[in-house]
């Protein structure tokens, strides 16, 4: 993977070049998807991330309680049925006790799902080399294109600089 | 005081690359009590554990009382951490981590000693729910089988919130270091980048799991209580015992996170981290569970005393003013007698306060376990059962091999992670660019608003 990208000092240019990336692409032949941002912390209120807010993680955590919560009940009953022990006259599937299984399978369904939902919509895990710059742990924050087409270079360049990038680089680095 | 991202990420990263003296001694001491407990066990396996000083009536003594003290302290954490993070109170950016830590080692040790208990730990996987041969299968109505799906469900829980928040600090580690350090550490950063998206997953999930495990903490400790309530021994049928435990749980784990954080910042010199504002804050909570702990205290004596039952109040005066009083006086002097005081007094809710009033917390939630448990024990409904228990120089050896273990623990910990998530101390500083994007938010921000780089804020 090949990349150009900028540093900005803070959210508002990192936000300005982003848009300016977005507006201008198209006529670069640069597809929104290759535009990145990278920064060392959350940002909220910035349009550069809130498109990113929305994520299906609550309702499949619900889905991942309800599945948890159906196999504590197999779980229970299926043991208690298996090797019915003598309860003197009581019910040998007994919900009173069987919810407290239940109720903890569930909550374990729902933190399974949730870590699970993570690892996949965030693309976790993977080795594969990507685009960063250690100054982005000094709070800088990348805006860049990845293989972006050779002619746009200049263009990409001089719309990163106008919207107040520090520096411009290429990844991978270039040999001085 | 205004310090620089770059400085904030040395001064928290300097424990991972240096190590003072005192540090290897710390290890060694704890290491060394971990080694005697080893041989303590080994001498239990081969000679039975009668010699831990158990024998009839009283088959629980101090490792059970070490099994709820431990499952308790595992209450500071994850469930304070969850807390302060639904509450989106800012105080708690330097506090979290050093208190899921505290969950996750003490709930794996809470969670070994039963294993331990049964004599035979290599019988242990007898009680999974499995179709075998042997045609027995565990007893779901049983409160041990509750408990074993209840602390499995918050160690899973808390390992995953401990980890989830760790992944971007272990990525900023792997851009900083070199060599063997760097590929563990790019291991463990599963590769995170920083993407918008990665952010808001991890912040979404981080949200789901606080959710999630407010309230799988509180079922712990309430199913722990329950293999007391649900046996017919004076003193146990109770009904308040899992809102009881859950308190004594909370009570003691806060204790342990300001022990742990009062050591974290004078031998990591985290003192510009870990300020007197998060030990007054917590010693608020420490003063509100006192109070909530000696009422239930309160409350469940009063209504044994009042039922006036034979059994019961047969126990209820031996740890009153019997065998067992000047452990039961000690743990109400411990846990509030001396602390609310210190703790309600502005002047004297300082580190120093704080520290002294968890030290005697502490030992006394310790004395609690074990005055719910042996006393009841030893004089149960027939007083042909009765009977009397001293711990042998085995249990005690288990007991500080405990504190041992945590203590190494902690320390490993230390060594391989900050102990205070770096990113989320940033977020904090930076609250101005996270509290929206507009330029008047900044603007607002500025006169008589924390500066980037308070990190009191």
């Amino acid at each position: 993977m090949k990349a150009i990208y900028a540093l900005f000092s803070d959210p508002g240019s990192a936000q300005d070049a982003f848009d300016a990336l977005r507006r201008s692409g198209p006529s670069m032949g640069i597809d929104a998807g290759k535009i990145v941002v990278v920064t060392s912390e959350p940002f909220e209120g910035y349009d550069f991330s809130d498109e990113h807010a929305r994520s299906p993680m609550f309702p499949l955590a619900a889905f991942g309680g309800l599945a948890g919560g159906l196999f504590g009940y197999w779980l229970a009953s299926f043991t208690q049925t298996s090797y019915p022990l003598p309860t003197g006259g009581m019910p040998i599937v007994t919900s009173w006790t069987n919810g407290i299984i239940i109720y903890e399978v569930t909550m374990l369904g729902a933190i399974l799902t949730t870590l699970l939902t993570l690892l996949v919509t965030a693309g976790l895990p993977d080795y594969k080399p990507k685009l960063s710059d250690p100054e982005i742990w000094n709070g800088k924050l990348l805006v860049g294109v990845t293989d972006p087409p050779d002619g746009a270079r200049a263009a990409l360049e001089a719309t990163l600089r106008q919207a107040g990038a520090l520096t411009v680089k290429e990844f991978p680095a270039v040999a001085a | 005081m205004k310090k620089s991202e770059e400085q904030v990420q040395k001064d928290l990263l300097r424990p991972l690359f240096e190590s003072s003296a005192g540090y290897w001694f710390a290890v060694a001491a704890a290491a060394s009590l971990v080694l005697a407990g080893v041989f303590a066990l080994l001498y239990g396996f081969y000679s039975g554990i009668g010699v831990w000083g158990l024998n009839s009536p009283v088959f629980w003594a101090f490792d059970i009382t070490n099994f709820v003290f431990w499952i308790g302290i595992s209450h500071a954490g994850t469930l304070i951490s969850a807390i302060l993070r639904l509450a989106n109170a800012t105080w708690r950016r330097p506090v979290t981590r050093c208190a899921e830590a505290i969950t996750v080692f003490a709930l794996s040790i809470g969670a070994i000693i039963p294993v331990f208990h049964i004599g035979r730990p290599w019988l242990a996987f007898w009680m999974f729910p499995y179709p075998s041969e042997r045609g027995i299968w565990p007893n779901l109505r049983s409160p041990l089988a509750w408990d074993f799906f209840a602390i499995n469900t918050y160690l899973i829980g808390s390992i995953s919130f401990l980890f989830l928040p760790m992944i971007p600090d272990f990525a900023l580690i792997r851009d900083r270091a070199t060599g063997w350090r760097q590929k563990v550490y790019g291991t463990l950063s599963l590769g995170w980048q920083g993407t918008p998206r990665q952010w808001h997953r991890l912040e979404t999930a981080m949200h789901i799991m606080a959710i999630a495990i407010i309230p799988v903490a509180v079922s712990v400790h309430t199913i722990v209580s329950w293999d007391f309530a649900m046996t017919p021994v004076p003193m146990w049928r109770s009904t308040i015992f899992g809102p009881y435990f859950v308190c004594g749980a909370i009570f003691s784990g806060i204790a342990a996170l300001i022990l742990a954080m009062a050591l974290l910042r004078k031998f990591l010199r985290l003192e510009e981290y870990l300020q007197p504002l998060h030990f007054s804050n917590l010693g608020k909570l420490l003063l509100t569970f006192s109070l909530l702990w000696f009422y239930f205290t309160f409350a469940e004596r009063l209504t044994t005393w009042y039922g006036n039952g034979e059994s019961e109040m047969t126990v209820f005066w031996s740890t009153v003013r019997g065998q067992f009083a000047p452990l039961f006086w000690a743990m109400v002097t411990f846990n509030f007698l001396i602390p609310v005081p210190i703790l309600a007094i502005k002047r004297l809710r300082t580190i120093t306060g704080t520290v002294i009033a968890s030290i005697f917390i502490v030992v006394g939630m310790w004395l609690e376990r074990f005055l719910i448990i042996v006393p009841s024990l030893s004089r149960k409904y027939l007083p042909y059962a009765w009977g009397s228990y001293r711990p042998t120089w085995v249990e005690m050896t288990l007991m500080a091999s405990g504190f041992g273990l945590m203590a190494l623990l902690y320390l490993v910990f230390s060594k391989v992670v900050p102990m205070i998530a770096i990113w989320e101390l940033k977020v904090g500083m930076q609250e101005p660019h996270h509290a929206g994007a507009s330029e008047a938010v900044a603007a607002h921000a500025a006169p008589g608003k924390p500066a980037i780089g308070d990190l009191s804020s």
